[in-house]
């Protein structure tokens, strides 16, 4: 409301006194004594004294001191406008799904501020149960990967243009597709396998519409690790070529020929948790696990009875597996030494019609059929294993791939979408992919980077990352799960099915097109708090029709009995895959190559693997223990020998390892391994003798043998022909282990016990004599005590209000790893290269333990008299039992740490923590030496900053070193300076987090609310965190049973990890 | 002091010395140019002291991590070179003040250097555990100073903490012990002095020494009282660092042996350096009449009993690991003996307990070459001793998961030699500028047990009348 008030400052403003006008002109109305102050006296004749110049002096010196320092930098961006359900400090959780064409897991994405940094399985998943791997939970660097493509580019004249927008690519494909079409040419799309039903509606619909522009469009599906055998056999014998889905957790008898089914071999994420379910001696029962085969995989060190075959042999068993169950004769012969373990096999597996499970890894069809027809023959499918369940994850159809690579070198194709494939990495040279792609006139590459494939193909349209991307999955029949961004896309990528719908003419939004779809397909229903709702828990089953696939064995079977057999060498080499890399999808992620190769314990590195005896024979040395432990042995300073490993008209120049368990006559490589972009990485101190000082394109991480792999009627993995090995002598190769010593010498580290002796010492087994025996210490007066009764130091207040501990199950522990690596991206820890791993440098805060048995077999230290049985403890066994021990700082009661450290910066907190201020530690090192555990890591260096000459690598794998790579770092943990020790928290930033939670709520800490990162991790649920004083939680039961043990309990420090006894089902 | 030796005894200064000889000779390396052979010396220390000092700097600016250390193997060169440094400075104390206390005439050659020598190999010891440190710029979070942390003190439970206590007391200990001797000698050489500056810094030093009676009367007193002092801390110090081993839960340090049995070890060691020393400066300096053979062959004795005690203890140790039991201890001494670095164990045997066997024999005790070999032998093995209790025992400890090797670098190596070149080059700079003999003292025993006093009396029975 306008007002016409007028206010003045005085009567002369009113009046317009002209005396008051003519002032106010001036700021100051009054003369103000300026002169009279400065021409006093005393001012003039006072000038500055001694006094006053000092302090002008010392003002004008702090002064340009100040100005001098370089003020801190501070980039933050405040929020204009908060996002919706985003508060700093507050972590959101997003579900979503990973699937790469190798692994498939429904995850939760933890965000903080908009950055997505830890991801965890989602239980809400009836498929994959919560599980997921170290892969999977590492993928979330690739995220912040500063080397992905930041924009489409194409080829000019030879040379990338990048910097383009995507019309300057989009048009001129779709111009060049339109003339193939014109002129009724071939197009194609490869890509892995798609299980996504919008993708696959995206790829038909530009199949259709470029057939109806007159092209003739094909879509193949090329798995970079195929399963084609299986789908083939499936097929001819089912009519489904699918996967069946496996039902471990019903399973009483497994046998496995080669499948390592909880490492990598197919859907091993959702098979972990059904196997592990099957190995609880507590439910008075436990599965019978029985593998064969060639290479000792993570499924072989877990498995009860363990027979090593070379591959040809192996075959041979299956054939032998079959003609017994059968009845149906063939003639395969098997090797003495494993026949009584395939017989005792048969006989459990016959004993156990529908509750068992015969599983192969191989990609031949024939032995796939073989496997069928065990598995038929006794009664499995519907119950271990079901097709009317079909499982989508792998499609890749070799047959379809190899005729591709025809026509391409046929100059047959004229335009090509590779869509997230590398076949160029991945496929076997005798196919000439590379020669047939040059062949092709347009080539588009929907991949992230300009990698083997990329850099050969003529456009760049670069794909989201999984974490900024739409999708639909459906793994398996009735089963669905979504994907959804969880932070908005970090580069100028677009997702590859809004570019392949914009090349067939429709603009799409892929996100409301996966809604669509999946609210019409799945959903049945157009309410968008459905869809909602079915976003927020990431997973939908649908009932599924009841239809019963009927096998039809006929004429594959008799194939099959007549082909399975192949031709015998005096080495076989298979290809494998590693826990770590997988296909080598994620070979850039320095945590996968920094985390330990389960078995071999090997990090950043794959290497040729033989039996010890071969390796001896190849190495020239007279084959006695004293000889394998001199010349094996691989450490620090102890390089592993070189040997030229050729495959036909190919060789390759890689480390040997000798690899206990593994079939004699059997060299194994690891695949996923010599990608493009990993030289970037490495330097002549990672690579001995190996490096390449002419081309830094050889001096990858390990080497390419996707090339070698044997094309018969898949793309198989085992090449049983034209294999030799010899030494390179002179030559030598570091290599960086985590374990350089793989025995137990006679210590009961892994408790071990059989499952009769467990069932029959139920109520004694901590008694005299007992498999957990509790260990008595003397006193003065002989009378025995606990070792945690007999003290020199007062107890620490264990009865106030929490007290938490960790119980290990190492019966259901496999060692997968995935723990290690969630315990790396929750807790910060710095990644450190190879040269710092191999001088047993690694920061890792917790470790899985890997123990082979011996050659000595000594049961405990007792059978150790004398030098040469310590010394014959040392080697391991050919054939040896493995035990896995995951091991993080024990959280003692009675630290020796704690007592040691000269400024108390580690100390013991009231609820049972030992814990590590960083800001007090001087790093003097008493701590980790004193630890009996050894788990303390100190930082030897300012590996977030430090980027010297002298030490290169800590800029390269460590992702704090990388602006963008540094938003992976957890905003709870801070990141340690150089000189300071560090340890297992037992991620105390999360128990913080739960009890203010279980605050908010006016409850108690709920069991099961608070998960360390690693026991949320573990796809086994081998790790149980939990508070000890609170007898509603689970921990307490797991405490008291009579599995649970400490580790190293005689040495008095009284620790809050319990382990439970290994179980073995012999 | 008027005690006349027996006849039978050697004289412990030869050459019918008169007192003013004995200034003469004592005040000539401070008053005269140096030799060409102190040069070379010189030259030499000083290379190796700046070599070591830019290794130190290197480990300070970059990191820990330059070093050959590991996740297992915590502690290697460095304490090894702490405790063995620490070890060497043990000789001087217990010729200063237990000697003193036995009244043992012959210390008086030899103990102003073998103090000097304590003093400069603590200063050398206390390096160690402060760049040992992750973070040596936070060490004086070790003090127990007041501090605004609120009420935050060191762990009195830490042995380290003990160690500094025990180091630092020793060393202030030792170098009053070392000052006071100093003092009437300083006065000697102010009273000689022509320069001005030499009058100024020597007046200084020497306290206003006029050699009065009550002068004198204070300066045995005081030695008495430090003698009295530094006594049990000869034993303290090294039992104290033992319990940097013995506190601990790790195989092959958790032993009760450990204090006796170091402190064996280390004045074993103290000798053999104050033999090295001692032979070099004879050479240089000709103090043949002060440095006599009767004094390395003292010093022989005392290093085969030593050698003979340490061996003892690792005999103990070998037993005892087999009798306990125990299988980690048992591993743990196997392993010592038979491991990967069995090697440095029979190096440490061989020098540590075989070599001195052979001073048994006069004639070996009496062999200037042979004892200036056999004394650096003892040192290398007394340096392999602390390596090996170190190394072989944290490298192969319970978890055999974490078994590794220990591998030094060119870095550790470097700032173990730089330690040597900067004790040689305080050494070397303290001998042209100290008087290196007590003056004062040897002039107490000249008529006693020196040439002159044990032979020369005879002649003067022969002449004159007795005293």
């Amino acid at each position: 409301m306008a007002t016409n008030k007028t206010y003045w400052k005085g009567i002369e403003e009113l009046e317009k006194n002209p005396n008051f006008v003519n002032n106010s002109k001036n700021e100051f109305s009054e003369l103000l004594p300026v002169d009279e102050f400065l021409n006093k006296e005393e001012v003039k004749t006072e000038g500055t004294n001694r006094r006053d110049f000092l302090k002008f002096l010392g003002f004008s010196v702090t002064a340009a001191t100040l100005a001098a320092c370089e003020a801190p930098v501070t980039r933050s961006i405040p929020f204009l406008n908060k996002p919706d359900n985003l508060t700093p400090g507050i972590p959101n959780y997003f579900a979503s799904t990973y699937y790469d064409g190798f692994d498939y897991a429904s995850i939760l994405v933890k965000t903080r501020e908009g950055r997505p940094i830890f991801i965890d399985g989602n239980k809400n998943s009836t498929y994959t149960k919560g599980s997921a791997n170290a892969r999977i939970n590492s993928s979330v660097l690739g995220l912040y990967d500063s080397k992905r493509a930041k924009g489409p580019a194409k080829k000019v004249k030879g040379s990338w243009a990048k910097n383009i927008s995507w019309s300057e690519v989009i048009n001129p494909i779709t111009k060049d597709l339109k003339s193939v079409a014109s002129r009724q040419g071939n197009i194609v799309i490869l890509s892995n396998t798609i299980i996504s039903p919008s993708s696959k509606e995206v790829v038909n619909n530009f199949i259709a519409s470029y057939s109806a522009l007159g092209a003739k469009v094909k879509h193949v599906t090329y798995d970079a690790i195929s399963a084609s055998g299986i789908l083939d056999a499936n097929n001819e014998v089912f009519g489904v070529r699918a996967l069946p889905k496996y039902s471990f957790e019903k399973a009483k008898v497994i046998v496995s020929f080669g499948a390592d089914f909880l490492g990598t071999w197919l859907d091993s994420v959702a098979y972990t948790k059904d196997y592990a379910s099957t190995r609880k001696p507590e439910n008075g029962w436990m599965s019978k696990h029985y593998q064969f085969e060639s290479l000792l995989s993570l499924t072989g060190s877990n498995a009860d009875v363990r027979g090593a075959l070379k591959p040809s042999d192996l075959n041979n068993a299956v054939a032998y597996v079959y003609s017994k169950v059968s009845g149906d004769s063939v003639s395969a012969s098997v090797p003495a030494n494993v026949k009584a373990k395939l017989d005792k096999a048969i006989q459990d597996l016959s004993a156990n019609k529908g509750s068992s499970l015969v599983v192969s890894g191989s990609n031949d069809k024939n032995i796939q059929v073989l496997v069928a027809a065990i598995n038929n023959a006794l009664n499995n499918y519907g119950s271990t294993l079901d097709l009317n369940q079909p499982v989508y994850t792998r499609q890749g159809n070799d047959a379809e791939f190899v005729a591709l690579t025809k026509e391409m070198n046929g100059g047959k194709v004229d335009a090509i979408l590779i869509i997230d494939s590398n076949p160029v990495y991945t496929s076997p040279a005798s196919l000439k992919f590379t020669e047939g792609l040059a062949k092709v006139d347009l080539k588009v590459y929907f991949g992230d980077r300009l990698d083997e494939t990329g850099i050969l193909c003529d456009y760049l349209t670069p794909n989201h990352h999984y974490l900024e991307s739409w999708n639909d999955f459906n793994p398996a029949k009735g089963i669905y799960s979504l994907q959804q961004p969880t932070i908005p896309k970090l580069f100028n990528t677009q997702q590859w099915q809004e570019v392949v719908s914009e090349l067939a003419g429709q603009t799409i939004n892929y996100a409301e097109f996966v809604e669509a779809n999946f609210k019409a397909t799945v959903l049945n229903s157009s309410s968008k708090a459905d869809w909602n709702a079915a976003l927020q828990v990431g997973n939908i089953s649908n009932a599924i029709s009841s239809s019963s696939v009927v096998a039809n064995f006929g004429s594959a079977l008799s194939t099959a009995k007549s082909k399975f057999k192949f031709q015998s060498g005096k080495f076989e080499l298979e290809l494998y895959t590693k826990v770590g890399l997988g296909n080598g999808n994620q070979a850039l992620n320095p945590w996968l190559h920094e985390l330990p190769d389960p078995i071999s314990k090997m990090t950043y590195d794959n290497y040729v693997t033989m039996a010890a005896s071969d390796a001896m024979e190849v190495l020239g040395v007279e084959d006695t223990s004293d000889n394998r432990r001199d010349y094996l042995y691989i450490g620090q300073d102890y390089p592993a020998k070189v040997v030229k490993l050729t495959v036909g008209d190919v060789s390759y120049e890689l480390p040997l390892v000798a690899q206990p368990g593994q079939a004699k006559g059997t060299i194994g490589v690891a695949l996923g391994y010599g990608r493009k972009g990993t030289e970037l990485f490495t330097r002549k101190e990672w690579l001995g003798d190996l490096f390449d000082t002419e081309n830094n394109n050889n001096n990858t991480i390990g080497k390419n043998v996707f090339s070698v792999a044997n094309v018969s009627n898949t793309i198989s993995n085992i090449v049983n022909s034209n294999v030799s090995v010899e030494l390179v002598s002179g030559k030598s190769y570091p290599m960086a282990t985590t374990q350089t010593h793989h025995t137990m010498m006679g210590r009961k580290l892994v408790n071990e016990t059989t499952l009769s002796q467990y069932i029959s010492q139920r109520g004694t087994a901590k008694e005299h004599g007992g498999y957990n025996e509790q260990l008595m210490i003397l006193d003065s007066y002989g009378v025995p005590n606990k070792p945690n009764e007999l003290d020199l130091w007062a107890e620490h207040p264990i009865e106030l209000v929490h007290r938490w501990g960790l119980s290990i199950d190492l019966n259901s522990c496999i060692g997968c790893g995935a723990c290690v690596t969630a315990c790396h991206l929750e807790n910060n820890v710095p990644a450190v290269g190879k040269d710092e791993v191999r001088r047993s440098r690694e920061m890792h805060w917790m470790r899985i333990d890997r123990y082979y048995s011996s050659v000595k077999a000594e049961k405990d230290y007792h059978d150790l008299n004398g030098r040469q049985d310590y010394l014959d403890a040392e080697v391991s066994a050919d054939e040896p039992t493995v035990a896995f021990q995951p091991v993080m700082c024990q959280h003692c009661n009675h630290a020796p740490c704690e007592t040691v450290c000269p400024v108390a910066a580690t100390t013991h907190s009231d609820e049972g923590l030992n814990q590590m201020t960083y800001n007090r530690c001087v790093g003097t090192r008493y701590c980790a030496n004193n630890c009996p555990y050894k788990v303390r890591r100190f930082n030897w260096f300012q590996y977030d900053s430090l980027n010297i000459p002298a030490f290169p690598d800590f800029a390269k794998v460590n992702a704090a070193q990388d602006d963008l790579g540094r938003m992976v770092l957890n905003p709870d943990v801070v990141v340690r300076s150089r000189g300071v020790m560090e340890k297992c928290s037992m991620c105390v930033q999360r128990i913080q987090a739960g009890k203010l939670d279980a605050k908010k709520k006016g409850e108690k800490v709920q069991d099961g609310a608070i998960q360390t990162a690693c026991s949320s991790a573990c796809p086994t649920n081998a790790i149980s965190f939990g508070d000890l004083n609170d007898p509603q939680h689970a921990i307490n039961k797991e405490k008291e049973q009579e599995r649970a043990y400490f580790l190293l309990e005689e040495v008095g420090a009284q620790p809050n990890v319990y382990y439970q006894t290994k179980v073995r089902h012999i | 002091m008027h005690i006349v030796e027996a006849e039978i005894r050697e004289p412990l200064i030869l050459g019918h010395k008169s007192y003013n000889d004995i200034t003469e000779d004592v005040c000539r390396p401070i008053e005269s140019r140096a030799n060409s052979l102190w040069y070379m010396l010189f030259g030499l220390a000083s290379i190796l002291a700046l070599w070591g000092l830019g290794n130190i700097l290197y480990t300070v600016g970059v990191g820990i991590g330059v070093w050959g250390l590991n996740k297992t193997v915590g502690w290697a060169w460095d304490i090894t070179n702490f405790v063995w440094w620490v070890g060497i400075g043990h000789a001087g104390t217990l010729i200063s003040a237990v000697l003193l206390l036995f009244r043992q005439r012959w210390r008086m050659a030899i103990n102003r250097s073998a103090e000097a020598m304590t003093i400069f190999a603590v200063m050398m010891a206390a390096l160690f555990p402060g760049i040992h440190m992750g973070r040596i710029w936070q060490a004086y979070w070790v003090l127990p100073l007041p501090n605004q942390f609120g009420s935050l003190w060191p762990n009195f439970n830490s042995p380290l903490l003990w160690d500094v206590f025990a180091i630092s007391t020793y060393f202030s200990v030792s170098l009053g012990f070392w000052y006071v001797g100093l003092i009437p000698d300083f006065a000697t050489v102010r009273d000689r002095a022509t320069t001005k500056l030499y009058k100024v810094i020597f007046g200084t030093l020497s306290f206003g020494w006029s050699g009065s009676a009550k002068h004198w009367n204070r300066f045995e007193e005081i030695s008495l009282v430090l003698a009295g002092l530094a006594t049990p801390l000869v034993f303290s110090v090294h039992s104290i660092v033992s319990m940097d081993f013995a506190t601990s839960v790790i195989p092959g340090w958790h032993t009760t042996i450990f204090p006796p049995y170091f402190v064996a070890g280390a004045i074993f060691s103290g000798f053999a350096m104050v033999l090295t020393l001692m032979i070099i400066m004879r050479k240089v300096f000709h103090f043949e009449d002060y440095l006599t053979m009767k004094h390395i062959e003292y010093m022989n004795i005392v290093v085969m009993l030593t050698g003979s005690m340490v061996g003892v203890a690792y005999l103990t140790e070998l037993f005892i690991s087999w009798y306990s039991g125990v299988e980690y201890e048992g591993y743990a001494f196997m392993n010592r003996a038979t491991g990967p670095y069995s090697w440095a164990y029979w190096s440490m045997m061989t020098c540590n307990v075989i070599s001195p066997q052979l001073f048994w024999f006069k004639k070996f005790r009496r062999n200037l070459v042979l004892t200036f070999i056999l004394s650096i032998v003892v040192n290398i093995g007394m340096w392999f001793e602390r390596f090996v209790i170190i190394v072989t025992s944290l490298h192969r400890d319970f978890l055999t998961s974490s078994w590794t090797m220990f591998h030094p670098t060119y870095v550790d190596i470097g700032v173990y030699f730089g330690t040597i070149g900067i004790f040689f080059v305080l050494f070397l700079l303290y001998a042209r500028s100290f008087p290196v003999l007590a003056l004062n003292e040897l002039k107490t025993i000249l008529r006693a047990t020196g040439e002159h006093g044990v032979k020369g009396s005879k002649a003067h029975h022969d002449h004159k009348e007795g005293h």
